[in-house]
């Protein structure tokens, strides 16, 4: 039960703290930080469903972030939606179009599947940025007198924050609950040999198919929330590149395949990454530090910090999921 | 003898290779079948084909009493039919328990996980794996993993076992311990089918033995039947002249002593 693992409480812990730290001090720019640190968590956490847990790497998991974002800006601006409706349908339905195209690219492995994850990428914002009644190339943007709803811009940012370190606590929750269930070990057993995880009786298709679409959820959801808060969304910011191959380093750099690992990496790899691009001595650079941590990462410790725990203190796998 | 497994004329080609050609053979309740034939006879396509990893090109494959024939391999699993690889495939970053654990889940009997764990713990200790539960796979020697294989399939509480070489790799001790196990497997009410190259220890276990050679049934009986049919000594010493001067030595023996 997911009630009796110490871990369970620590995220409530965790999320809390994030929720109220900001809040206490009145402080915007700790909030605006903060709410980044908890989107890399989020997309680290989710993507470790995939590449930790069932080991398909999602070179393009973004594209679950971007979608959520315009179904979601859609639903609330255009359709006037109430926001919470509008960023649950965006995750429900995104987690469909993920189940449909698994059901297709997940028959591919290793270096393939990666590949396809790209092409689907490129693809889905090539249709998005032709498309329409999500205005093209240039985009949405929410009308602001849509955050009246919510009481005003000002506090609407407020509450876009805490649903989003909800979100964060969910995905992390989520994590948690796969590791320690019945589900969790087949995808293992997908991660370590598929072949062999079907004589031993996983149905591995079915449970492929599962997880992409769980691991798309909550990106998309998390998606509609940030660019409703951002205020605009186009096809370059919603599918960048980059920020899938960011959420990768973030998952190598704290240790693919556990909880903690995921959170580790993601908050670390977003501060580090928020200091370099706001220094003026190293702005435009975290890329050339992202790859250098990549490849110190892969070379020397492949299991990530939390490998890095687990092989100084061996005990510390039976606390630390 | 009850039917467990039937195989009838069953065939699988790739391109133009007739890996098994009109097999056919029945194997019962409680029994323990052999499965021999030189190198490339196509006994191991035959075990994939049995559990699902391949698709006849034709044939029917019923086990207890269902057809099989075009289910894929994790649903034979649970209807009672688990096996083991020649070439052993551990999970190699989980550890010995959560091996045999998965086993346990997905098998016949689709345990939830804390009672799978239970069954997991009881069939290590029947294997002799007990003590490196916590060990990662990837640390077990060869011999290790093969009790891992046998560990795993049974952890899924089949009705019939296939094992592909078994004793291949492991040193004489191993060897007997691991005769000791299948023994203790086919004790406990599972069938066996297995194939297996030591000869000593095949012909001493099985209650009957199939032949193959070039994918089709050369002969199949009681092991001593087996072992004095010119057809198979020729197989597998391929020359037909001393395949005949061994009959006639043997029969020569047969007649004065």
């Amino acid at each position: 039960m997911i009630l009796r693992h110490p871990l369970f409480w620590l995220i409530l812990v965790f999320a809390a703290l994030m929720a109220f730290a900001p809040l206490r001090a009145n402080n915007v720019s700790l909030r605006e930080d903060l709410i980044l640190v908890a989107l890399a968590i989020i997309l680290a956490s989710n993507l470790n469903l995939m590449i930790g847990y069932t080991g398909y790497v999602n070179f393009g998991h973004i594209v679950f972030y971007g979608l959520g974002g315009y179904v979601g800006l859609y639903l609330a601006t255009v359709r006037n939606w109430n926001l919470v409706l509008a960023a649950l349908a965006a995750g429900f339905g995104v987690s469909l179009f993920a189940l449909a195209l698994g059901m297709g690219i997940l028959r591919l492995r290793g270096a393939y599947f990666a590949l396809a994850t790209i092409g689907v990428l490129q693809a889905v914002q090539s249709f998005v940025a032709n498309f329409d009644p999500w205005g093209r190339s240039t985009g949405m943007y929410v009308a602001f007198d849509a955050y009246e709803r919510l009481g005003g811009a000002r506090h609407a940012l407020w509450i876009t924050y805490f649903l989003v370190i909800g979100v964060m606590a969910l995905s992390m929750i989520l994590s948690l609950g796969i590791k320690i269930s019945k589900f969790g070990l087949g995808l293992f057993a997908i991660r370590e040999d598929e072949d062999a995880a079907r004589v031993l009786g996983v149905n591995t298709t079915v449970f492929k198919a599962i997880i992409f679409s769980v691991s798309a959820f909550l990106p998309a959801v998390a998606g509609a929330l940030m660019f409703y808060k951002n205020g605009m969304i186009d096809p370059s910011i919603a599918f960048e590149f980059m920020l899938s191959l960011e959420g990768i380093v973030m998952l190598m750099l704290g240790g693919k395949g556990t909880v903690v690992g995921a959170v580790l990496g993601g908050g670390l790899y977003e501060k580090l990454r928020s200091y370099l691009l706001t220094s003026p001595k190293f702005s435009n650079f975290q890329l050339v530090i992202a790859g250098g941590l990549l490849l110190l990462v892969v070379l020397f410790a492949p299991g990530g910090l939390i490998g890095w725990i687990y092989r100084i203190v061996p005990r510390a796998r039976k606390v630390i999921e | 003898m009850i039917t467990l497994l039937e195989v009838s004329g069953v065939s699988k080609r790739f391109g133009g290779l007739h890996a098994v050609s009109d097999v056919s053979f029945i194997l019962g309740e409680r029994e323990i079948m052999g499965l021999i034939g030189p190198n490339g006879a196509g006994k191991t396509t035959l075990f994939n084909v049995v559990n699902g990893v391949y698709k006849p090109d034709k044939g029917t494959i019923k086990f207890a009493g269902e057809d099989i024939t075009n289910r894929p391999p994790h649903q034979v699993v649970h209807l009672g039919l688990a096996r083991t690889h020649q070439i052993v495939k551990p999970l190699q970053d989980m550890t010995v328990l959560e091996n045999v654990t998965v086993g346990a889940c997905f098998g016949r009997e689709y345990q939830p996980l804390q009672p799978a764990r239970k069954v997991a713990l009881e069939v290590l200790e029947r294997v002799g794996l007990a003590e490196r539960a916590q060990m990662s796979a990837r640390s077990l020697t060869i011999a290790g993993k093969k009790r891992l294989e046998v560990a795993r399939a049974l952890a899924a509480r089949p009705k019939l076992l296939l094992l592909d070489e078994v004793l291949a790799g492991l040193n004489p001790t191993e060897i007997a311990h691991m005769i000791g196990i299948v023994r203790g497997i086919r004790d406990s009410g599972i069938s066996v089918f297995m194939i297996e190259h030591v000869m000593q220890a095949i012909m001493s276990l099985s209650d009957r033995i199939v032949v193959l050679s070039f994918g089709q049934k050369l002969a199949e009986g009681r092991p001593e039947d087996v072992a004095r049919d010119p057809q198979v000594i020729e197989a597998y010493l391929g020359d037909p002249d001393i395949a005949e001067k061994l009959k006639e030595k043997i029969d020569g023996r047969g007649t004065t002593g």
